[in-house]
């Protein structure tokens, strides 16, 4: 018996590399190291100005401790109000506009020609981050709420377009053939045969994207496109900290309560 | 009733899926179509009602050559043309009824499919095949709820809804246990007899071919290889069809351990 198995050679295994040459995979991990190192060092890190402006970051963590809700009340209050309003409008017609474009960028309901139409819209909206936007909204048509209604509802299509279109194109393919066989028409194939197997998944995405937008209507008033935003970037341009840590206490509190209501309602959702 | 002429069907990647497919069947007519996989059974059948484009040939259903509709044209040519999934292919969100009726989308406008508004007779007929299907107690219960059996019967309810003429049977039998898919099988050709509709049945297992069908046609890469009676398949025919193995042997796994 032993002996029989020193005869049979061992035959080891180790996990395939990722890269096979070794030489290569260490010449590669080499240079990301030093690349590392140059990039880190050009950030030319200036210890005197870090030590000076530590000064103001207590000044600012201590009036942060004083947070004063009232000298800016109305415009805290107004601010609120602008931002809940941008969210709801920018919310629904963002969905309204998105659905068609969806449908057009799933490729198991769509026509080759009109599905690479809708994903070049999808690329290009989702290339473009909402501060990005803003600002060219801002630009184009002026400060205020309607830039950042615009950039919300562009933001909207490009994440719910994505995320739903690719959704749909993971549903029954045999349920689709199915319906097409009936002889039903488009139309009817997308509320008999797409809505209902994408339909809770719709809603919790809408009711996601609601809470999205609302965050994002905080960070867009800091380029000038309306909402709580705004009044926050005038605080801090006056140094008024102790209006910008109510500020803040406020978008917590409201970002919370929106998690709080999102959350609970998809969990009934499901 | 159904001729195909020529049929050839070529996808995008890959050899012939159908290398010129002649076949004629009559009113009334049920055969099974055999074959081993790849063969192009399933592209055969979805050739019939366009779910797959042919590349060329054509395919006249009463007198009318399907592979020549326009779209409007096609949909309503479909009406006519009931289909029946292996994987069922309901729409598992949706009711029993609600899938039933869906059987008569074409039929009905956008709005009425919408608000669910199906005329009386739609609905009568509908309750009355879920009687015969077995399922009158599940009227409204969601597709998702219901075992494989079951499912394939809303299936067999939703096309037969249709009052089709031809009834094509993607491998209804593939995904349920041996009972189950001898009852769906009787249960099928039961009401296809009943109803003098003709009935394609693409099926992988041969015993059911021979017990519920009268004509069985062979299908081997592509090509109709053969065309007989039920009754008449024999282990040459299964060569012919399938290829080389011991036909005999019911059990080999018993033989070889004794």
């Amino acid at each position: 018996m032993n002996s029989e198995n020193q005869a049979v050679e061992e035959r080891t295994w180790s996990k395939p590399k990722l890269i096979d040459s070794a030489f290569l995979r260490w010449t590669i991990t080499f240079l990301v190291i030093i690349y590392i190192i140059f990039a880190v060092r050009s950030f030319e890190i200036n210890v005197d100005r870090i030590i000076r402006g530590l000064d103001r970051a207590w000044e600012m963590l201590y009036a942060f401790l004083q947070p004063d809700f009232l000298a800016r009340q109305s415009h805290i209050f107004q601010g609120v109000l602008e931002s809940i309003t941008m969210t709801v409008v920018a919310t629904s017609l963002g969905i309204l506009f998105a659905i068609p474009v969806t449908l057009g960028a799933a490729k198991n309901i769509s026509p080759l020609p009109v599905y690479y139409f809708c994903r070049g819209i999808l690329v290009v909206f989702r290339s473009l981050h909402v501060v990005i936007l803003a600002i060219l909204f801002v630009i184009m048509f002026g400060f205020g709420p309607f830039a950042g209604v615009l950039t919300m509802i562009i933001n909207s299509i490009g994440f719910i377009g994505k995320l739903l279109s690719e959704d749909i194109e993971n549903i029954s393919d045999e349920t689709l053939e199915a319906i097409r066989a009936t002889g039903a028409s488009w139309p009817q194939l997308i509320i008999y045969g797409v809505w209902p197997q994408v339909s809770s998944r719709f809603i919790g995405l809408s009711i996601y994207r609601a809470d999205m937008t609302f965050r994002q209507s905080t960070v867009i008033g800091l380029v000038g496109a309306g909402g709580i935003g705004a009044v926050l970037d005038t605080a801090m341009g006056r140094y008024d900290f102790n209006t910008a840590a109510a500020i803040l206490i406020v978008i917590i509190i409201l970002v919370l309560i929106g998690e709080y209501v999102s959350s609970a309602i998809r969990r009934r959702l499901t | 009733m159904l001729e195909i002429i020529d049929l050839v069907k070529k996808y995008d990647s890959g050899p012939l899926a159908l290398d010129g497919v002649n076949l004629k069947i009559e009113a009334g007519d049920i055969i099974a179509l055999i074959g081993p996989s790849g063969a192009g059974k399933s592209t055969l059948v979805r050739c019939i009602n366009r779910l797959v484009e042919p590349t060329s040939g054509k395919i006249m259903l009463n007198g009318v050559d399907i592979s020549s509709l326009n779209k409007k044209e096609l949909r309503e040519a479909r009406k006519n043309i009931g289909m029946i999934f292996q994987e069922y292919a309901l729409v598992e969100r949706l009711s029993v009824m609600e899938n039933v009726l869906s059987g008569r989308l074409a039929s009905v406008s956008f709005w009425q499919s919408l608000r669910r508004n199906f005329p009386q007779k739609y609905i009568s007929e509908a309750l009355s095949l879920l009687d015969r299907v077995g399922l009158g107690d599940y009227v409204d219960t969601r597709a998702d709820q219901l075992s494989g059996g079951q499912r394939q019967r809303v299936g067999i309810a939703r096309a037969l809804l249709q009052k089709p003429d031809l009834l094509l049977l993607d491998e209804p039998t593939a995904s349920l246990d041996p009972k189950t898919a001898r009852q769906i099988m009787r249960l099928v050709v039961d009401l296809v007899q009943e109803k003098n509709i003709s009935a394609i049945i693409n099926i992988h297992e041969v015993k059911l071919a021979e017990l519920f069908t009268k004509r069985i046609v062979g299908l081997r890469e592509g090509r109709i290889v053969y065309d007989e009676e039920a009754a008449k398949l024999d282990t040459d025919a299964l060569t012919l069809i399938y290829g080389e193995e011991d036909w005999e042997s019911e059990r080999p796994a018993e033989d070889e351990s004794e």
